[in-house]
């Protein structure tokens, strides 16, 4: 009675979650109806886990509406954040999940995993990444969080044919659980410097500092712990080096779905833990990342250069991009917690977007060359006379990572520097351009052995199944017109840095 | 239908000029692959289209206005403060009509040696997006869309070299990419700590646009110095300065014909265009502070290129390192900051793209007739095709600078406006004007004169075909050396607004010499003499 009397749950605003729940649902229903009937025509498994990405975009463009005419918000008693950045990073969430979706098909096709699981787990890691992006709450950040990295231990480990894909999954799954536990331990610190785990009350306790009982070596030391923990998620240097075993070993759609909703949601948390909970902690966590970020630039662009298989080397690539990710979170740095231009955090969740569609692309195209499980180099030479469409894409994509313009890379690059530039970090952006000339080396690389190095005689035909073939043109498309018109997602970006 | 202001035109002419090669380009790239023989027929069409348009900017082109004609401005992505905002002045229409021209000379004029048919396509493709980017570069007047285009033009030019070229072919595309993305890299950053510093020092917005950070921003010293040397890095690669030009020779060497022609004719200009558009005219102070290490660099490079060109075994090899040499002319004009030799170096931008142009294309000749360019190959050529070797005379005269043709008024321009401010550092440059005749009438000798041995008794005399495309460079080497006055007229006013604009925020005052100023007229007696 008593318990009855103190405990009211909060109201839910249960529109504002619907994305979460069809993304759910839809796992839950694919499971159930899935292994209540005979197996299902080709492509039918992906085409509805499609249409539940697409049902949960259609609501969350409604979301984005409302965002848009009352302001940011927070639901379930202030853990979910409704705001602008959490929905633009949904978005991104949703199409690189959609990708992954139609590549996966023809990935599975033929092979004793074609069924409804891997589609299941994908939409439960979406919905992960998902909270992860707008939980306004360290506990609930926690819990999406797992939910992406169970499902993701899950996939790396899925192809069963392959020993490198179970070391994979094990590696991925030991490391990410120390990752965890040293997140978790930051979140325990900082809940012991500020007596909250809410980010909007973290930051008002902060503001009116910490003679209110706070503790300042505590949350400092929680705030490098948590910083640990979205490094290692991130893969940025020195906590990378899980990421190349474990994307050359994974199932290359599931490495395209880690290094788009993987990083897409450990960075939209780490920006808003930043941004929104620390900003009064911007001088100590700054150095942080300003080094965090450097190391991943140059460590990542010439690790990459010197690899042979095009997975570890698009894996060390994906480092680099990290490392240009942080240089945008650095200028963040800069006004953090002042009032006023945001242009940075923009610039983020703008190559945050950007880059998960170009990094599923490339992947995308990855997978079907390697079909075979060779992914080496030398499995490309001649590619262009083999696939000259094939070779057109990876050819755009790549151009696209190395940041050439007229491709939604150059975009997102040229919006990261110019927030550094803006705030003042010449130093970090110089070194950042440099790097991305040493990665060019890396893309030249794939690309001199698609178009000028001879197919190998033994050299089997490539087959695009359809599905992959979509997913392909959509991501080549959408990187193309991106490039020439970028003003769509930048005034979509605008007033993205308003929080809760 | 031209408006009452010349500068305002109907139509979107130097839009068009950008978007009529890459319509091209699409069109090639969804043509059938059964029918490659249209492709070329396309990418003429489209080039000879892009070069009419561009004649037509020259005629209908005030000589007496030193501002942008033809000017076009759209925003393109307003959330940056970029707009599509294109003009043209003195300074860059000739290198945009030298762009037009060359182009379709090198479509029609030189066929890419394909084994297979089909690659055809690609090949007219990437050119047409090569000259699309050029195009692009001279014609923007603003730092995004400048980035933007001289950023691009690597790609086709690295599918040209790569997928067309001779035996390092690789190694000279990838060596090629990195090193001019190493210069634009600093050039990045420069474009946009400009914006923002110029933000709070004068212009007040966030803009890209050209002129007014040019003439609104009002940087601190040292601030322009450091803004300066990013561009600078950037074109120093391109141009290329000594000691940035190592890839230049690998690239020249490796690439088809039609691409050394484009490289060596337009692309090289990009970086000494840069220096004056976004050097000069942007960061006057920086500029001629740091005159002395240009001029030095400059004269470094003549010297050392004429040397280098003077040691090469190979014909192609040698040309690319008299590029090198003429290119350090251009740089000591355009540090010289007298309107007699900044208007001597635009001057000597056009005539090195042609001579050197036309020099390439002779080379890719003698190399389609004997599988080979060593020079020791290559003996009495002279005696089998009379013609062809007097057409090569010709081109090489004129890049040697002898007066009547076009290479003599450029560099004598450079030199004599030069003299007054940069007096010691032209009294070594002119020395390679003379190591410029050792190294070409040497190769000349080598090559052409003699009794052909067996190999060469074969060689071809120059075919009509092929008189047809060396027939415009000559006439423009022979035209200009002539009559060099239409030329000098529209560069002029240009160039001396520039030199106005330098010296009003600079203690820099252009000296007088003691003759009246060198007009066109008297600089047509000066050669006759």
């Amino acid at each position: 009675m008593f318990a009855q009397e103190l405990f009211v749950g909060p109201s839910v605003d249960w529109f504002a979650l619907s994305p979460h729940l069809v993304l759910v649902g839809g796992a839950l229903l694919l499971m159930v109806v899935g292994s209540l009937t005979p197996p299902w025509p080709r492509g039918l498994t992906a085409l509805s886990t499609v249409m539940f990405t697409a049902i949960a975009a259609v609501l969350s463009v409604f979301i984005w509406k409302d965002v848009g005419s009352d302001g940011p918000s927070s639901i379930v008693g202030g853990v979910i954040a409704v705001d602008r950045l959490a929905v633009f990073l949904t978005f991104a969430i949703l199409a690189a999940t959609a990708l992954v979706v139609l590549m996966s098909d023809g990935e599975l096709r033929g092979t004793d995993n074609d069924g409804p699981e891997i589609y299941s787990l994908l939409l439960v890691a979406a919905t992960g990444a998902i909270v992860m992006v707008g939980a306004n709450e360290l506990i609930v950040m926690f819990l999406g969080l797992e939910t992406l990295s169970l499902a993701l231990y899950v996939l790396a480990a899925s192809d069963r044919r392959r020993s490198a894909s179970q070391e994979s999954g094990m590696k991925y799954f030991i490391l990410g659980g120390l990752a965890s536990a040293f997140f978790l331990y930051g979140i325990a610190l900082l809940y012991g410097g500020t007596r909250t785990t809410s980010l909007g009350e973290m930051v008002t306790r902060l503001q009116g500092e910490v003679n209110i009982g706070g503790n300042d070596a505590l949350v400092l030391a929680g705030i490098a712990l948590m910083l640990i923990g979205f490094a290692f998620k991130v893969s940025a240097v020195p906590f990378h080096v899980w990421s190349p075993d474990v994307y050359q070993g994974a199932p290359s759609n599931i490495t395209a779905f880690m290094a788009s909703v993987g990083k897409v949601a450990a960075f939209g948390a780490m920006l808003r833990v930043l941004v929104a909970a620390l900003p009064f902690y911007r001088d100590d966590w700054r150095p942080i990342i300003w080094v965090l970020a450097v190391l991943s630039l140059v460590v990542g662009s010439l690790l990459a250069v010197v690899q042979t298989d095009v997975k570890r080397m698009l894996a060390f690539s994906s480092v680099s991009h990290a490392g240009f990710i942080l240089v945008g979170i650095e200028a963040t740095g800069w006004s953090a917690g002042e009032n006023g231009m945001f242009s940075s955090v923009q610039s983020v969740a703008v190559y945050l977007g950007l880059y998960s569609v170009l990094v599923v692309g490339s992947f995308a195209v990855v997978t079907v060359v390697g079909r075979g499980g060779d992914t080496s180099l030398d499995g490309f030479n001649g590619l262009s006379t083999r696939r000259p469409t094939l070779a057109l894409a990876l050819t755009v994509f790549l151009l696209a990572q190395a940041g050439v313009p007229f491709t939604s890379g150059f975009v997102a690059k040229w919006g990261v520097i110019q927030s550094a530039v803006d705030e003042g970090s010449y130093w970090l952006a110089v070194i950042a351009m440099l790097a991305a000339v040493i990665a060019a080396f890396l893309y030249l690389r794939i690309m001199v052995s698609m178009w000028l190095r001879p197919a190998a005689e033994s050299a089997e035909s490539v087959a695009v199944p359809g599905l992959s073939g979509l997913a392909i043109a959509v991501a080549a498309i959408f990187t193309l017109v991106i490039g020439v018109y970028p003003q769509w997602v930048l005034s979509m970006a605008e007033g993205i840095a308003a929080f809760p | 239908m031209v408006a009452a202001t010349s500068t305002e035109v109907a139509f979107p002419l130097l839009s068009m000029l950008i978007v009529v090669p890459v319509v091209g380009a699409l069109l090639i790239a969804v043509l059938s692959n059964r029918r490659p023989e249209y492709s070329k027929l396309v990418a003429l069409l489209a080039s000879v289209g892009t070069g009419a348009l561009s004649v037509w900017a020259f005629v209908n082109f005030d000589s007496h206005s030193s501002g942008f004609q033809f000017t076009s401005q759209h925003p393109w992505i307003e959330s940056w403060g970029i707009s599509w905002h294109l003009g043209i002045d003195g300074i860059s229409l000739f290198l945009v009509l030298l762009t037009g021209v060359l182009f379709p000379l090198a479509i029609a004029g030189i066929d890419p040696h394909n084994d297979d048919p089909r690659r055809d396509k690609p090949y007219f493709a990437w050119l047409l997006l090569l000259e699309a980017g050029v195009m692009g570069s001279f014609l923007s007047l603003d730092l995004f869309l400048f980035f933007v285009f001289f950023e691009i033009v690597l790609v086709p030019m690295y599918f040209l070299i790569g997928g067309w070229g001779y035996e390092g072919r690789e190694y000279a595309a990838t060596k090629f990419f990195l090193y001019t993305m190493a210069g634009s890299a600093f050039m990045l950053v420069s474009i946009l700590a400009t914006v923002f510093i110029a933000r709070d020092n004068g212009v007040g917005k966030v803009t890209f646009d050209l002129i007014e950070l040019a003439e609104g921003a009002n940087f601190a010293a040292s601030t322009g110095r450091w803004l300066f040397f990013g561009f600078a890095i950037a074109f120093a690669v391109k141009v290329p300065i000594f000691p940035l030009h190592t890839w230049l020779p690998d690239a020249h060497t490796q690439a088809p014909t039609a691409g050394s022609v484009v490289l060596a004719g337009v692309m090289l200009k990009l970086g000494t265009y840069g220096l004056l558009r976004f050097g000069l005219y942007l960061f006057p102070e920086a500029s001629y502070w740091s005159r002395s290490l240009w001029l030095t660099l400059a004269v470094i490079g003549i010297i050392y290129g004429a040397i280098a060109a003077t040691m090469q075994k190979d014909l192609k090899r040698l040309v690319a390192y008299s590029s090198v040499a003429h290119l350090g002319f251009i740089v000591l004009g355009t540090f010289a900051f007298t309107s007699q030799a900044v208007t001597g170096s635009v001057m000597q931008m056009v005539n090195h793209g042609v001579s050197t142009g036309a020099l390439f294309l002779m080379v890719g000749m003698i190399y389609e007739r004997r599988h080979t360019r060593e020079i020791s190959q290559l003996k009495g050529l002279q005696h089998v095709a009379p013609v062809f070797a007097a057409a090569f005379t010709v081109v090489m005269l004129s890049s040697i600078g002898v007066p009547g043709l076009n290479g003599f008024v450029g560099e004598y321009l450079i030199l004599i406006g030069a003299f007054l401010t940069a007096r010691w550092w032209v009294v070594i440059a002119a020395t390679g004007v003379i190591l410029a005749a050792l190294y070409l009438l040497w190769a000349y000798q080598r090559v052409f004169h003699g009794e052909p041995d067996e190999e060469n008794s074969t060689f071809a005399e120059l075919k009509i075909k092929e008189g047809l495309v060396l027939l415009p460079f000559i006439g423009v080497i022979i035209f200009t050396g002539v009559y060099p006055k239409p030329m000098l007229e529209r560069i002029e006013p240009a160039v001396e607004a520039l030199i106005v604009h330098v010296e009003g925020r600079t203690d820099f005052v252009e000296p007088q010499p003691a003759a009246p100023v060198v007009d066109t007229e008297s600089e047509s007696h000066g050669e006759e003499g």
